[in-house]
């Protein structure tokens, strides 16, 4: 309906004829939203926030930062002392990176339990898990820009990794290099795509967005509904107000963050200038990354190490086709419900081996933890989503809302929307 | 009914309200933004230059950079000050008294950059005893005013003073 | 749902928490806590105690460690120790810093100036390494960053060399130290009473220039502290207010269905 929108003055008619900005602005304001989302669903906004902070203040940063090994711990601290508001705009951009993770995690964590990758948005699901590559490869390379002890060997233990595909290996990893180990020219083309990245992740975004509104948002409980109704309400301003109350709260938090304790979730290795004589004594990505540290670490062989490091990733992208069930959102399967909590837990226990050293208990506990993740999408998903019995879901959103007494003939079992 | 138009009230205030705080807020991040552009603290420690002048005879002159441009410090002879006190205004394609263009007459101390285009003009060159600009001809005095050629005006003076006999602070 | 909500945030509190602890305090001894002045939401460096910690780190430290992302203005600039500007001036002549090269190609001395870096006790990190026994004095300037447990650390470590226990093997040039790590250093105690005297006459204890040091360090990591946590405390009490006022909007706009069932 927003296709047939004429604009109310001469100017907007005459511009939106040529380039209809405004059909698009009133399609996202009237956008039909279901009404009964909850704060979970604020967290796509809070990215979109994220990502255009960590743009504009890395842009800025970029103006003073130098991308050489000689000068790049130095040109940082330059930009801490010396550039006005500088120690703000770095620990922004440095706090911002992993509050965009949190929110990363938060959001698709959401998508796991209420099954908004199920059909009809898969592409969305996919797309998404795009953008989660690229953020996590942006990460590693902004990571390395300070070159301090961290930057600099953890780089060279990602890039070696590549060395275990078989036959070219080695040669990948000396053109990753652009040199015989992590060095200058390592430097400088990550600061290249370090800036280009989050510019491609936006693109992905943008295309992500486009693909949510083509069937609308899933909703807690996950049934299909109809756009516009009295189940839905438009963006603006019910969901506008709403996203922008949980952003500001996240803000808090960020705040918090950054003029209290802005170090706190890094590691201090990383004030220490890049010393390729000194290995640090434990070797740790940021913490967003250490699940999947403790996956790598968990194989004693290294190439099985990387596939089933990077086979975690893509196998969330296979889960649209993993899952059957009839019923989308885990709020009507409780025995499922059990198991996504698990799959939880799970995670966070992987996150913290992934910081210890990779020896005993911990070594143990990482290793259950990889088999139960695969084990959690290749067998449990599917096999559950076979077998349970899910409970009744509801006709419609306003009916849970009234507060009255679900009506068990209203869920049939034979229902071809959810 | 007065509820409405009551609630109306109330209604508005809460939004003008965050309208407001909302506005102050995105101009307070603004800024930072906007600053970390001007000069840092490193460049306004560099943005004045003292110089030593004790080593410079009459008649020759040193060329300091200050805030990435040259500057002439001259130690000008008796004929020299003579020669540029002399000048009738009318002379001049930009009228400037040498007194005004100096605070001790024996020493001038000015941007060495032609008003031209940029370009540094050469010492002991020139028709009138001062500069010569190699770029496109002009020539300066000794007091580094244009008398001939395409500069506009003459060499501006930076803003300096004398820390002691021996020393100049520039800028 | 709300159980939902409180189960998924309790789960990532513990997370967080259990992560910043492991990857923070390996450590087994724990470290001697001090009630610095620049800890906590309000926290302002001890200006005396900033100049008295220059003192030490000239006098003790500057001969083997090097502080070079630090300039001389740096210590007349607010949030610091705030030396006047002519005692700044005066502390940067006292230095003689490489210039160069003049027109003759080469490279000269001259005295300091506000403008410049600290100067280095070696031309580079190898005639460093040498000069201390193969040992690295580390550059100060980001120190207390650069370590695990940061200004408690450093004053740990300070104050921390005793005796070994009876059978610890020490090799030559190596001394105990209860904070660090595998309880060996290759720097014997820098600090005895009375090794400085103060300007201001306060009593030179072990444990008084260690607090002076600390402190003076924990500026040098970090100069825009108190910057810091002033605009902080700004910008939480500026987003409550916004977040409350946005909160009542959002009331007010969603109130409208939930009265048009």
């Amino acid at each position: 309906m927003s296709e047939n929108y004429v604009p109310s003055s001469k100017f907007g008619k005459w511009f939106n004829d040529r380039l209809p900005l405004l059909t698009l602005s009133k399609h996202l304001t009237d956008y039909p939203t279901p009404k009964n989302l909850n704060y979970w669903w604020t967290f796509g906004g809070i990215l979109t926030f994220c990502l255009i902070s960590q743009i504009i203040t890395g842009i800025v940063l970029g103006m003073h930062y130098v991308a050489h090994a000689d000068m790049a711990f130095s040109s940082i601290e330059h930009i801490m002392r010396d550039v006005n508001y500088g120690w703000l705009i770095r620990y922004i951009h440095s706090n911002g990176a992993s509050m965009f993770f949190l929110a990363v995690y938060i959001h698709i964590f959401r998508s796991l339990f209420y099954g908004s990758y199920r059909s009809p948005r898969e592409i969305i699901w996919i797309l998404g898990m795009l953008i989660y590559l690229l953020m996590m490869a942006t990460a590693f390379m902004g990571y390395v820009l300070p070159w301090g002890q961290m930057s600099f060997w953890g780089a060279t233990v990602i890039t070696n990794l590549f060395s275990a595909i078989p036959l070219v290996g080695e040669s990948i990893v000396t053109w990753l290099w652009g040199g015989y180990s992590v060095d200058n020219p390592t430097l400088t083309r990550f600061f290249s795509l370090h800036y280009l990245f989050p510019f491609l992740i936006l693109g992905l975004v943008v295309l992500h967005i486009w693909a949510l509104h083509v069937p609308g948002n899933n909703n807690p409980i996950g049934i299909d509904i109809k756009k516009p109704s009295k189940d839905t309400v438009p963006f603006h301003p019910y969901i506008t107000i709403k996203d922008l109350f949980a952003l500001l709260i996240f803000m808090t938090i960020f705040a918090g963050f950054i003029f209290f304790a802005p170090n706190i979730l890094g590691h201090s290795d990383n004030y220490i200038e890049a010393n390729p004589l000194v290995t640090p004594k434990h070797i740790v990505p940021e913490w967003y990354l250490l699940p999947f540290y403790a996956i790598l670490r968990a194989v004693p062989d290294k190439l099985g190490g990387v596939v089933l490091m990077l086979g975690s990733i893509f196998i969330l992208m296979a889960l649209p086709w993993l899952d059957s069930s009839k019923v989308r959102s885990t709020v009507f399967r409780p025995l499922y419900k059990k198991f996504f909590w698990l799959l939880v837990i799970d995670v966070l226990a992987l996150g913290y081996v992934g910081a210890m050293p990779a020896e005993g208990l911990y070594l143990l506990i990482a290793r259950v933890g990889t088999i139960y993740y695969f084990a959690h999408f290749l067998i449990v998903l599917p096999v559950l989503s076979r077998i349970e019995k899910t409970e009744p879901v509801p006709l419609s959103i306003s009916e849970p809302v009234l507060g009255g007494m679900l009506k068990p003939e209203m869920a049939r079992s034979d229902r071809k929307d959810v | 009914m007065d509820k409405p138009e009551k609630k109306g009230n109330r209604r508005d205030f809460i939004f003008t309200a965050s309208y407001t705080v909302g506005a102050i807020g995105v101009g307070a991040t603004i800024w930072p933004l906007i600053d970390q552009m001007n000069p840092d603290s490193s460049v306004k420690a560099l943005a004045s230059t003292e110089v030593d002048i004790s080593q410079i005879e009459p008649g020759k002159s040193v060329t300091v950079l200050w805030r990435g441009k040259p500057v002439f410090i001259k130690r000008r002879t008796q004929e020299e000050i003579a020669e540029a006190q002399s000048v009738s205004l009318d002379d001049l394609p930009h009228p400037e008294k040498d007194q005004d263009r100096v605070k001790n007459p024996e020493w001038l101390v000015m941007l060495g950059i032609c008003t031209h285009l940029g370009c540094v003009p050469l010492s002991d060159k020139g028709e009138y005893n001062g500069w010569f600009c190699p770029c496109h001809g002009s020539h300066y005095d000794t007091s580094g005013r244009i008398r001939k050629g395409p500069a506009p005006t003459n060499m501006e003076i930076p803003k300096y003073a004398f820390v002691d006999d021996n020393t100049i602070k520039i800028g | 749902m709300c159980n939902l909500r409180a189960r998924f945030l309790i789960l990532f509190l513990i997370f967080f928490s259990i992560t910043f602890n492991s990857v923070r305090s390996e450590e087994k001894v724990k470290l001697l806590k001090i009630d610095w002045s620049f800890k906590g939401v309000t926290g302002k460096f001890d200006r005396a105690s900033l100049q008295r910690g220059y003192q030490v780190y000239t006098e003790v430290c500057a001969s083997c460690h090097s502080m070079n992302l630090v300039s001389y203005r740096n210590l007349g600039e607010k949030g610091g120790p705030e030396f006047s500007v002519e005692q700044v001036k005066a502390i940067a002549a006292n230095f003689e810093v490489e210039d160069g090269p003049n027109s003759d190609g080469e490279m000269f001395t001259r005295p300091g100036r506000p403008s410049d870096k600290f100067v280095s006790p070696y031309p580079n990190v190898q005639a460093a390494t040498a000069a201390n026994g193969g040992a690295y004095p580390p550059d100060m300037s980001v120190l207390v960053k650069a370590r695990k447990g940061g200004s408690d650390y450093i004053y740990s470590v300070l104050m921390g060399y005793e005796d070994p226990p009876a059978g610890f093997e020490l090799e030559d040039g190596v001394y105990y130290n209860k904070y660090m790590d595998g309880q060996k250093i290759k720097m014997s105690n820098p600090l005895s009473e009375g090794i400085v005297t103060y300007a201001d006459g306060t009593q030179t204890t072990q444990a008084q220039m260690a607090k002076d040091v600390t402190t003076f360090l924990t500026w040098t990591a970090e100069p825009h502290l108190e910057t810091r946590h002033k605009m902080g405390v700004k910008v939480i009490i500026f987003l409550t207010i916004f977040t409350l006022l946005v909160y009542l909007s959002m009331r007010r706009i969603w109130s409208r269905i939930d009265s048009e069932k």
